[in-house]
Parts: structure tokens; C-alpha cells; sequence
């Protein structure tokens, strides 16, 4: 199975968020906690709709990714462009 | 300008509170996502893919220099500093927290303004032609009739669940600068046989996933009848519209489905009871709303302006922008003057705070301290003395607002696209820069004017892709980016829906594909003909062999 990590919008602001391991919600997608096992993944939604419940975000899901790892760091690219674009903001200058 | 009343005034502060009590209730976890989801679209209040976007209205688009400034504030001090104008003549705001909603909608009611109905299954903002009670071939002003209209379908308690969202453009001239066809009801003012000043009434007009154009249901219906007959269009709709399906919800598919003629029995048999006294329009109310639009204290000055003429010869670059951004006014002396939102390469409709502050400036400075949207992504300086046209034309070129490209190939309709939209299949915005960059010279060398290119990022079809003279409109396919072109669309009077030319491009090649097109125009072009012309003359194939190299 490829990989997966679980996004949602932040209810607050709307903010695009990810679902780390310990069950946090980070900016950075980076920072997600990434899985290929089913079972991995669906307790990272259940953990993310309970959140969802509890009214810290918003229709939570999960997103494919490809992962760039070397020795500094490891990178989560979404395979589908909508998600690269949450990812990593509009893809034209705000000016 | 209409200027709020106590009803208005009253109205939008309990809509202001009641919706700051309902984002409290939301944030406090006391509403769920989906029962709070209705009430914030009720007010203009989207989740988009990075953060909430709102929606706000912009009545007919007409926006005074000091609600411009307001709309300044909410874009620096909430937003990241720009705005959005949108082909329903509204501002979006790209970057907005639910947190801050309320206080916006607060300084919006400052000003007369808020975001009622800019989403939802009920009557949308009024439209009309950004030319309103200035263009010389104008019958009527309709401003005061989309303002009757915008009352009376505010919170109107039968019609704020239609079937589907119910968008209404009005026009006062023959010449269609309100895409009055491709509306739900297309409203134009028109001169009876004995003379009197009265309306037609189009219907079934629409884009997205069926685009059609908008059948005449009525030639002539006298001015007090206005609401009675929209009030009975609207009822049969409500009932006999579909709600089990949402791709055939629209009053284009009712009409399309029984008939307009069957449709317009059903009309008439529902207008008998609507059009009693009750809705009938008294002459002095209507007066007293066409006193809000009373031509402006102008100047007496002769027709052709001196300073003008001379300023003309001596600039070229000026000499430029007014042959493609003036229209001709009404009042001796005195020009409109169209702002182009669609610098070379930039976002088409986008406007910084600070360009927002300096227009409205400008406004105060050379026009009458009003602004006008225009339904394609533009804005009007409405009342310039032509004295002033150089001077305001310096102003415009420093903030880099003097693009001398109306209706010309670069003057592109965009909507959000992918790079903001939940609902795109495909991003609308970098394709419209790239064209943008690739045709203005093209443009320069070959004057591409009176040329209309549209480019939607979804079937919803918000840049009216499908009455593009070009449209384009993005779609995924295997997991990539794919533009479907259509070609021979209008949205003037002369509206019809494009078609399509052939399989789709990849986003790699869509701009090419669009400089074959105009290279192959220039080719087959007779005269000065303009490119829609062409299309109709010779039809697609040579287009179609030029694109896929077809012998
Ligand atoms: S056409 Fe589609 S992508 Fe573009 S703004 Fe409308 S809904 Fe969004």
C-alpha cells in the first residue's frame, strides 16, 4: 500500500494541518506521521475524527504521499497535485 | 449611490450579530460542522483549501472610495494584503479566520456592506453593465431596478431555499455588457411600440456542467410590474424545480425540460395571482429609488476636450491606453475609463491594499469618489473630465494599474483555480499568467482587440468559460492536468455557447494551443473582422487542422 498521512483544516482559522504521531496537528506536513499499513492509518483517522468531534478541525482525511528521505531530513510530496498545493500553499506569487 | 435606510441598517446589524453568536457557538464546540456550514455560507463564508475565503457583496458592483478603503483594511489588517474581484462584480478574501469573521463583517457594516447571499440556494448579488447610467446608448439607468430587486429578494422568507443558487442581471442598453443571457433571469430594459419604457424578461440562461442561453419569456412588461412577474418566475421554479438532483437543479433545466412555452403558461397562470396591488410598483416609490442614481453635478465642457486631443499625439503610450480603455459618456467632455486588473503575467481581478487605497484616491480625485466592478474583473472610473485623463492616466501607470488592454487577448478572465479553490479539477491562475506573457506580444504586433479569453479551473464554470470567445476550462485527467478548449462563445447580445475543438491539452501545451488559434485568425481574418466573427465565418476546421495537424 503507498504511503498515507492524515490532514485536515484547522477549525479556528482554517489553516491546512497534519496529523503527527503523537496525535498533534502541525503546519507542516513534514511533520506527519506517514504510514503504508492499513491498520496504522485507520487509527490515525479515528484519532483525527475524534478531534474532528471535539471541534478542532475540520473533515479530516487521508493523502497519498511520496517520501524524499536522506540523511538530513525526510520529505512528504503528496502525489496528487490538490494536496501538493494545501501542502505547500498556491503555486502563483501572492503578491 | 443608494445609501442604507433604517430597514437596511437594521437588518444588517441583527445579521452581524446573530452570525458573531453563531461563530462563538461553533467555536465553542456547541455546533457541529454541518449545522454551522449553512450559516456561515449564508454569509459568505467558504472553506477553501488553505483557509476560509469570504465572499462579499458588492450590490451591481458599484463600491464608493470609502468602502474601497474599507475593503483595504480588511485585506491588510485580515487577509494577506489583496482581494479578489470575481465575474459576479463581488471581492473575495482569500485568507480569512473564523475567529475574525464577526469583527469583519462588523467593519463591513460600517460601511454599508456585508456578505449576505454571496452563497447559498437564494438570489446572488445583482449584476449589471459596469456602464450603468453613463454609456451614451442607454435607454434607461437599471441601477435602481437591481436595486429594487436586491431589496426585495433580501432574505425574501419564500425564496431563500430555492432548488439551486438564482443569479439576476439587469441591462439598460442593447449593447450586452452584462452577460444578461447566460443568468437565470436576464432583465433588459427596453422601449415598448407606444413608446413607453418597459422590460424583457429572459430566463434559463446558465453555465456549469449545461450551459445554455437565456430564452426571451416575456417582450415587454410594464415597469410596475417588475416584481409581481420575478415573483412568479421565482414560484414556479421553487416548485416545480428539481431538488433530487444536483446537476439539474438549475431554472435553466426546468426550462429547458417543459418548454418555454409551457413554462411561460405557468408563469402567467402564477403571475395573475402575484400581480395585485400588493407587489405593483407605485410611481413615486420608484422615483424616489431612481433619485439614489441621479446623474452627478457634471461640468459644462465641450465635447472634445483640447487637452486631450494634444496629450493624445504627444504620449503614444497614452495615445494607447485610451483608444482600448475609454468609453464614451454620455455627458459631453467627460469619459469612463475602465482600470485593468490584468497587468502582463499578473492574477487577472486580484487588487493589494495598497493599489485598493490609491484607486480609491484617485476616485475621490477624478470621479466622483465611486468605483465600479465589472463582470470581468475591471474596474470603471465612471465620470473622468477628459482634461484629466493624462494626469489620471500617470497616476494609474505608477501603481501599475494603466494596462492599455481592455477586451483585448490579454484582458483574460481567471477564476481562483486550483491554487485556492476546493472545488478545482485544475489551476486557472498560472495558465492566464502564461498566456498573459505570450500574447501581449502578439497582441502588440497584430492588435488582438475585441477578443474575450476565459479560463474556469471546474465544470462550475466561474469564469464563464463556455462564452469565452476562447474558453478554457481545466480538468484532471490520469492524475494531470488537462484544458478542454472551446471556441465561437459569447456573453454579449449576441450569446452562444462555444464548442468544443477537440481532445484536451496537457498544461505544458495549452498555451501554445491558444497562440495557434489566434495565429490561425490572423490567417483567415478578412479586414479588421473580429476573431468571434472569423470563427463564425469559417467554422472550426481550420483550427482543428491547425491544432492536431490534421491534413
Ligand atoms: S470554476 Fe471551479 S475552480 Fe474556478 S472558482 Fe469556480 S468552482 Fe472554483
Amino acid at each position: 500500500m503507498p504511503r498515507r498521512v492524515i490532514t485536515a483544516n484547522r477549525l479556528i482559522d482554517g489553516v491546512v494541518v497534519w496529523r503527527d504521531a503523537a496525535g498533534r496537528w502541525r503546519e507542516e506536513i513534514d511533520r506527519a506521521a506517514a504510514s503504508d499499513d492499513d491498520k496504522t492509518v485507520a487509527r490515525l483517522l479515528s484519532g483525527a475524527r475524534t478531534d474532528e468531534a471535539a471541534g478542532v478541525v475540520i473533515g479530516p482525511y487521508e493523502v497519498e504521499v511520496e517520501v524524499e528521505q536522506n540523511t538530513a531530513s525526510r520529505r512528504f510530496l503528496p502525489t496528487h497535485l490538490r494536496e501538493r498545493i494545501r501542502a505547500g500553499g498556491p503555486t502563483v506569487a501572492l503578491h | 449611490m443608494y445609501a442604507y435606510d433604517t430597514l437596511d441598517r437594521t437588518f444588517v446589524a441583527q445579521r452581524t450579530a446573530q452570525f458573531r453568536e453563531q461563530v462563538r457557538r461553533r467555536l465553542a464546540n456547541e455546533l457541529s460542522e454541518d449545522e454551522f456550514k449553512p450559516l456561515r455560507l449564508r454569509n459568505g463564508l467558504y472553506l477553501q483549501l488553505h483557509a476560509y475565503m469570504l465572499r462579499v457583496a458588492i450590490p451591481y458592483g458599484l463600491v464608493s472610495a470609502d468602502q474601497l478603503r474599507a475593503l483595504a483594511r480588511i485585506a491588510r489588517r485580515y487577509d494577506r494584503g489583496y482581494g479578489h474581484f470575481t465575474t459576479r462584480q463581488n471581492i473575495q478574501f482569500n485568507w480569512i479566520s473564523l475567529k475574525d469573521a464577526p469583527d469583519i463583517l462588523n467593519d463591513l457594516a460600517a460601511v454599508e456592506m456585508h456578505a449576505v447571499q454571496t452563497s447559498g440556494n437564494c438570489i446572488r448579488n445583482i449584476t449589471t453593465d459596469q456602464f450603468a447610467g453613463v454609456a451614451a446608448d442607454e435607454i434607461e439607468d437599471p441601477r435602481p431596478w437591481a436595486e429594487i430587486i436586491r431589496q426585495w429578494s433580501t432574505n425574501h422568507p419564500e425564496f431563500s431555499f430555492l432548488p439551486r443558487k438564482f443569479k439576476v442581471a439587469v441591462t439598460g442598453s442593447a449593447s450586452d455588457r452584462s452577460a444578461m443571457r447566460v443568468h437565470d433571469i436576464g432583465v433588459r430594459l427596453v422601449r415598448g411600440i407606444d413608446g413607453a419604457i418597459g422590460f424583457e424578461i429572459w430566463v434559463g440562461g446558465g453555465l456549469g456542467r449545461t450551459p445554455m442561453i437565456a430564452q426571451l419569456l416575456r417582450g415587454f412588461l410594464p415597469k410596475e410590474h417588475l416584481l409581481g412577474y420575478l415573483e412568479a418566475v421565482l414560484r414556479v421554479y421553487n416548485v416545480e424545480g428539481r431538488r433530487d438532483n444536483l446537476y439539474k437543479s438549475r431554472i435553466k433545466i426546468l426550462v429547458s425540460t417543459l418548454g418555454i412555452e409551457r413554462f411561460r403558461d405557468l408563469v402567467e397562470a402564477e403571475w395573475t395571482l402575484t400581480s395585485g396591488p400588493g407587489l405593483r410598483l407605485e410611481t413615486a416609490g420608484i422615483a424616489r429609488m431612481q433619485s439614489h442614481f441621479r446623474a452627478p453635478p457634471y461640468a459644462d465642457m465641450p465635447g472634445r476636450s483640447r487637452e486631450f486631443e494634444a496629450k493624445r499625439l504627444e504620449d503614444s503610450a497614452f495615445a494607447r491606453w485610451a483608444k482600448a480603455n475609454l468609453f464614451p459618456h454620455k455627458q459631453p467632455g467627460y469619459a469612463a475609463v475602465t482600470i485593468s486588473l490584468k497587468p502582463i503575467g499578473g492574477v487577472p481581478g486580484d487588487l493589494t491594499a495598497a493599489q485598493m487605497d490609491a484607486v480609491a484616491s484617485l476616485a475621490d480625485a477624478y470621479s466622483l469618489g465611486e468605483i465600479r466592478v465589472t463582470h470581468r474583473q475591471n474596474l470603471v472610473l465612471a465620470h473622468v473630465p477628459q482634461d484629466r485623463l493624462h494626469d489620471l492616466w500617470r497616476a494609474l501607470d505608477a501603481l501599475d494599474l494603466a494596462t492599455p488592454n481592455l477586451s483585448r487577448a490579454t484582458d483574460i478572465i481567471a477564476c481562483p483555480g486550483m491554487d485556492y479553490c476546493g472545488l478545482a479539477t485544475a489551476r486557472s491562475i498560472p495558465v492566464a499568467q502564461r498566456l498573459s506573457e505570450r500574447l501581449a506580444a502578439l497582441d502588440e504586433q497584430y492588435d488582438l482587440d475585441q477578443l474575450s479569453i476565459n479560463i474556469s479551473g471546474c465544470v462550475n464554470s466561474c469564469s464563464h468559460h463556455h462564452v469565452g470567445h476562447i474558453g478554457i476550462l481545466g480538468l484532471e485527467k490520469g492524475g494531470a492536468e488537462s484544458y478542454q478548449v472551446t471556441l465561437g462563445g459569447s456573453s454579449a447580445e449576441d450569446a452562444a455557447v462555444g464548442r468544443i475543438i477537440g481532445p484536451g491539452f496537457g498544461a505544458e501545451d495549452v498555451v501554445d494551443a491558444v497562440e495557434t488559434i489566434l495565429i490561425t485568425y490572423l490567417g483567415q481574418r478578412e479586414d479588421s473582422e473580429r476573431f468571434l466573427d472569423t470563427v463564425r465565418r469559417v467554422g472550426q476546421d481550420p483550427f482543428r487542422r491547425a491544432l492536431y495537424k490534421q491534413p
